[in-house]
């Protein structure tokens, strides 16, 4: 069960400023706990729509921090718009959440 | 006698670089600036949304929440209550940092067993700690608030003075005490500058942003952890997880802090 | 179960190949549906190559592309980025760390009023360059600066 997630979407004048805290390991495969390596597992894709439109699409990979926090700027924006960010990971699991622009 | 503290000075020496120009003007901009941007840009909030869960979910035999742990001003009251800790608790007859009194009301509202609650009181990313994600929430609830923290009642003055003696109490292998590393300015360990801590203006800052998100642990490390830690690489025994000791000290940097405007949890290296 | 496993297994039948196959686990059904993930670029352990598998071989150095960075980083498990594309018409900004075991860290595509600006937290095995590079109109445009780490953040 993935951990919490959140958007924090405010206007910032010509933009609309999006911050993203999400909880995973993001384990690169190189670790080693007691001897033995942790699996790599980590979010391959993300996604960020704003109102239904996708806006932002990225592809990541092992050398992301584990809870990785991104943020990211849309054109203009109103108070109220619907962002909604997800998440897809190496092993199929994955994660997503919402918030209105402040 | 002689020949050992010649030696804990050498290792002190050693350790702790005191030097006429301690980082390059530029080394030092830059790590604050990677300092600035890790708090910006840090997941610290995640543990304060898990500890709220934690505080509102109820547990132990008599099946219930923290909701109305009073941490001194009020049954469940949480905003600026991390601010005016450590604190004399009438209920105890001691004074009580954070951690001592969130595992006060396990035992106390939940029922819960003294050593279950404490089973685990430092965890690591992969197994985390009950206390580091509700220390996170509480602290949080503090933010902005001015540190004040009293020493009206006589016992928290005690306290304060202990915390003071040992701050500057020399022992253990290397004759080390807080104020070996935290004691004199310009010092640093490898490229980590150390803050004089027995004076506000080093105090307020550092005490200010602890608990917090530390990214070399990826876990939240709680200010009990910290003294531990510090503890452990002066090669002292390990002290009590909420001792007198540890209150004592936490009471006296508190108090040297006091009127700083909290900004926790914080997140560190 | 998700949609897309839905409408996979329907149209292929119940005893169809594509079915045996998703039950025998060759297949992902989120990767067949979702967004690619480009595993031959990710999985490419020398810089060029990793530059090349993103078109990025012929980048030309720009001053349009803002790369943020601090020069030291306290602890190499997180070193915070932030990226701006100033070059009209930037579509993506990739991001590659020259030293890592694997360079190409992460892609990110812009549409529909998105801003080709990112902020990120990457990990760093040890001191290197970081490459960032934003494409525009099918060309490649790159800011490199280099950090130093003071413990490297891979792991182990």
């Amino acid at each position: 069960m993935p951990g919490p997630m959140k958007i924090r979407a405010t206007l910032k004048g010509s933009y609309t400023d999006i911050r993203v805290l999400m909880s995973h390991p993001m384990e690169t495969g190189q670790r080693k706990v007691k001897g033995k390596l942790v699996p790599a597992h980590f979010i391959e894709n993300i996604t960020v729509k704003v109102n239904g439109k996708t806006v932002v699409e990225a592809q990541t990979s092992q050398s992301i921090s584990r809870n990785p926090v991104f943020a990211f700027r849309v054109k203009g924006g109103n108070k109220g718009d619907k962002v909604e960010i997800g998440w897809v990971d190496n092993k199929g699991e994955s994660n997503k959440t919402e918030a209105a622009v402040a | 006698m002689l020949a050992l503290r010649t030696s804990a000075v050498l290792a002190a020496a050693a350790l702790a670089i005191a030097a006429a120009p301690v980082h390059a003007q530029d080394e030092k901009k830059e790590i604050e600036k990677y300092q600035k941007m890790l708090a910006e840009g840090s997941p610290v909030e995640l543990f304060e949304l898990q500890g709220e869960d934690l505080w509102k979910k109820p547990q132990g035999p008599k099946h219930a929440s923290l909701e109305k742990c009073d941490l001194g001003m009020g049954p469940g009251v949480l905003k600026g209550a991390y601010a005016h800790l450590p604190r004399y608790f009438a209920d105890t007859g001691r004074v009580m940092d954070l951690e001592s009194r969130l595992v006060h009301c396990m035992v106390t509202l939940q029922g819960r067993d003294y050593k279950e609650a404490t089973k685990r009181v430092f965890g690591n990313a992969d197994k985390p700690s009950e206390l580091e994600y509700l220390v996170a929430y509480v602290v949080g609830k503090s933010r902005g608030v001015r540190i004040a923290v009293s020493t009206r009642n006589p016992k928290e003055k005690a306290a304060y003075e202990l915390g003071r003696q040992l701050f500057h109490y020399r022992a253990g292998p290397w004759d080390f005490s807080c104020g070996s590393c935290h004691g004199v300015a310009g010092k640093r360990i490898r490229m980590q500058s150390l803050p004089v801590l027995d004076k506000p203006s080093g105090a307020r800052h550092t005490y200010a942003t602890w608990p917090a998100y530390r990214v070399s642990n990826s876990q939240m490390k709680t200010f009990q952890w910290r003294l531990n830690d510090c503890y452990r690489q002066m090669r002292f025994p390990e002290p009590t997880f909420g001792s007198d000791a540890t209150v004592a000290l936490t009471m006296f940097l508190a108090v040297t802090a006091n009127g700083e405007r909290y900004a926790g949890p914080g997140t560190k290296r | 179960m998700d949609e897309g496993r839905r409408v996979i297994l329907r149209s292929a039948g119940a005893t169809g190949a594509l079915a045996v196959a998703l039950a025998a686990g060759l297949l992902k059904p989120e990767r067949v549906l979702a967004a690619a993930w480009d595993e031959s670029a990710f999985r490419q352990k020398d810089v060029a190559d990793a530059l090349k598998s993103i078109g990025a071989d012929n980048a030309v150095a720009s001053k349009e592309v803002v790369l943020d960075v601090p020069e030291i980083a306290e602890n190499g498990a997180v070193v915070p980025v932030e990226i701006t594309s100033h070059v009209p018409g930037t579509t993506s900004i990739a991001v590659v760390i020259d030293k890592n075991p694997f360079p190409l860290s992460s892609k990110f595509s812009f549409t529909e009023g998105a801003l080709p600006y990112v902020k990120l937290n990457v990990k760093m095995g040890q001191s290197s360059n970081i490459r960032v590079i934003a494409e525009a109109g099918g060309k490649h445009y790159v800011a490199m600066r280099e950090v130093k780490v003071t413990i490297g953040g891979c792991g182990g």
